[in-house]
């Protein structure tokens, strides 16, 4: 349970996954915030309005999947760095998830690095595939992760391998 | 004991400056505290308690609990955590209350 | 003996946004900081805020801390004064300060208290050893001067500091061994938990330290389980082989100049402890002196810069400067603050607001 470890449920992500018909279309944010807390700027990054408008700032984001490109502004805005960018469409049997990262050093684009998921597992591998970084993402990278696709809603951080 | 490289921070540095704590000579960087001088040399104790003379290190690092009360140059009761370091200086652990020259 | 209009004690958060409220209302502000620098704790903080966008959100505090002391320095009608120690408060309304080994006697019109608060501790055999500190120690040591505490670290505490320095922790390169919890619940926000444990961080609610061992140095650490009346349950102890621990059992509101001022206190643990009672205006019991920010009741900084610019309007306003859009300035804050607290995490601070109010 995510109030006592830490770790959303698969009840949890139920609530906030896309369909898969959504998934198999194109990149699609999902955003992995389960608790009421004041904190908007994800709504107000979204230049399409796929975040639903906060009635409150206590508010859930509210993900409207078919109005959402995967742009990925609200990723970089998430002070909780909760919101994932997912994309099926990336290849045969690989899919594409981009998740925000503020640690050194950054992985090289081409890396095979191990796939980690919620609970700080291993549960695989996956190459990096592109690195966004800079001044104007004011310390928090995004890196882009290929996964084989039944792990795209599993892994959500990774480990750079140790050179031997 | 320093942080190499930071995702977020860029660390300014002052002039690397020789001090001393007891007897041995350490380097450090004026501006920073004598607290985290000391730690970045992998020193963490501070002083000794008055009665049961149980060694004391840092805990706020604040200036608020006087938990890194040590002798600097001779003068007791310093505040560690918010005393900064200066070239030359004699840091040494405190035994007891400390008594004014 | 100096003149001012008004005396801010503390440039934190809630000091700095009180200063530029009281002056660009066109009062004399003194901000006094003991510190050699402006920002308070803000300065330590590597992490984005959350809040709404008027609140800053999603901007780091060390930033906010920088852009606000700019301001602050900027402004003519503040005079800053750095490095120097409030000493107290005396019935005369004098405020007494210690600078460059100088004593200074300031005579303000209002006062504005936003002096913070300090990290509690916890009892346990051999909490005294060198290498136990309270998280925010860490945090300062980390984060403003790149050094690490030690190798390898426990947190006590899963409420939104411990959580946030073991991240902060991670990212300097320290490793955390695990962040414990004597309550059922994880309280830091949900989010700032997930990111440490994907990180490899796990975190045990229900535990908590027995004792720390060590000789001269923490050498290592035993964790309990707590059953669901919090009592140890034997048998379920683990050795944790940890150089640093780290506690983070929540702060207490720093209250000692408005005690001796003569303010009605009240202890309200929901706010961290003994608090003044104040009104609506944030003004307490004694007259003119005013309060903002953690000293008024432990809370986030975004409430802290809020409060402070609350009462630097309203002690400048008392003084009777005015600005045409008054009222809307300060309605606008009070329906933000009010915001903020307004969800399911701002229950505790709302209840103790309740208690610390002045009829």
């Amino acid at each position: 349970m995510l109030a006592q470890n830490g770790i959303p449920t698969a009840e949890d992500l139920a609530r906030v996954r896309p369909t898969a018909e959504r998934l198999a279309r194109g990149p699609v944010a999902v955003a992995e915030c389960f608790q009421n807390i004041p904190c908007d700027p994800c709504y107000h990054s979204c230049k399409r309005q796929a975040i639903k408008p906060f009635a409150d700032i206590n508010d859930r984001p509210q993900v409207d999947h078919d109005q959402c490109n995967g742009c990925g502004m609200c990723l970089m805005r998430c002070p909780g760095l909760a919101i994932f960018v997912i994309d099926h469409t990336y290849g045969e049997t690989e899919a594409l998830v981009k998740l925000p990262y503020e640690f050194l050093p950054l992985p090289n684009e081409g890396d095979v690095v191990d796939a980690v998921n919620r609970a700080g597992k291993v549960v695989g591998e996956a190459r990096v595939e592109k690195v966004q970084s800079g001044a104007k993402l004011d310390g928090t990278s995004v890196v882009w992760l290929s996964v084989p696709k039944d792990l795209s809603m599993e892994v959500r951080h990774f480990k750079i391998r140790e050179v031997r | 004991m320093r942080v190499t490289e930071h995702p977020i921070l860029n660390f300014q540095k002052g002039a690397k400056v020789k001090f001393y704590y007891n007897d041995l000579e350490l380097e450090g960087y004026e501006g920073e505290t004598i607290a985290a001088a000391l730690h970045a040399n992998g020193i963490r104790t501070m002083r000794e308690s008055i009665h049961l003379h149980r060694p004391r290190g840092l805990f706020c690092n604040i200036g608020n609990c006087s938990s890194c009360l040590m002798v600097v140059d001779g003068k007791p009761n310093v505040r560690v955590c918010v005393e900064k370091l200066r070239a030359g200086i004699r840091v040494q652990t405190q035994r007891g209350k400390g008594e004014l020259k | 003996m100096k003149q001012t209009e008004i005396c801010i004690v503390g440039g934190g958060p809630a000091g700095l946004t009180a200063a530029l409220k009281a002056a660009a209302l066109g009062a004399a502000v003194t901000l006094i900081d003991r510190n050699d620098y402006l920002g308070g704790q803000l300065i330590k903080q590597t992490h984005r805020f959350f809040g709404s966008k008027q609140q800053r959100a999603s901007e780091r505090g060390i930033n906010i801390a920088r852009e606000l002391a700019a301001a602050v320095q900027n402004e003519e009608r503040i005079t800053v004064l750095t490095g120097a120690t409030v000493l107290g408060y005396y019935k005369d309304g004098v405020i007494t300060v210690e600078q460059n080994e100088q004593y200074l006697k300031i005579k303000p019109q209002k006062i504005i208290m936003a002096t913070g608060g300090a990290e509690k501790s916890l009892a346990f055999p051999n909490n005294d050893l060198p290498g136990i500190y309270g998280a925010g120690a860490v945090q300062t040591l980390v984060n403003v001067y790149g050094v690490k505490p030690g190798n390898r670290v426990l947190m006590v505490g899963a409420g939104n500091i411990g959580v946030i320095v073991s991240y902060q922790l991670l990212q300097a390169g320290v490793e955390v061994a695990a962040i414990i919890e004597a309550a059922p619940a994880i309280g830091a926000y949900w989010v700032h938990a997930s990111k440490v444990v994907r990180a490899g961080v796990p975190i045990y609610t229900g535990h908590t330290i027995k004792r720390a061992w060590g000789e001269k140095e923490v050498e290592g650490a035993t964790i309990i389980r707590l059953d669901g009346k919090w009592q140890p349950v034997p048998g379920s102890e683990k050795d944790l082989d940890v150089d640093v621990i780290c506690l983070s059992v929540g702060l207490s509101p720093l209250t000692e100049l408005l005690w001796q001022a003569g303010c009605r206190m009240r202890f309200v643990p929901e706010l961290g402890g003994h608090v003044p009672l104040r009104n609506e205006l944030l003004e307490t019991s004694v007259p003119g002196i005013y309060v903002a920010g953690d000293v008024s009741g432990i809370e986030e900084a975004s409430a802290a810069m809020m409060e402070g610019a609350l009462a630097g309007l309203n002690a400048a306003k008392a003084l009777g400067y005015d600005a045409p859009d008054f009222a809307q300035q300060r309605d606008n804050i009070i329906k933000e603050l009010a915001e903020l607290r307004s969800g399911p995490v701002g229950e505790k601070i709302r209840n103790g607001l309740v208690k610390a109010g002045l009829a």
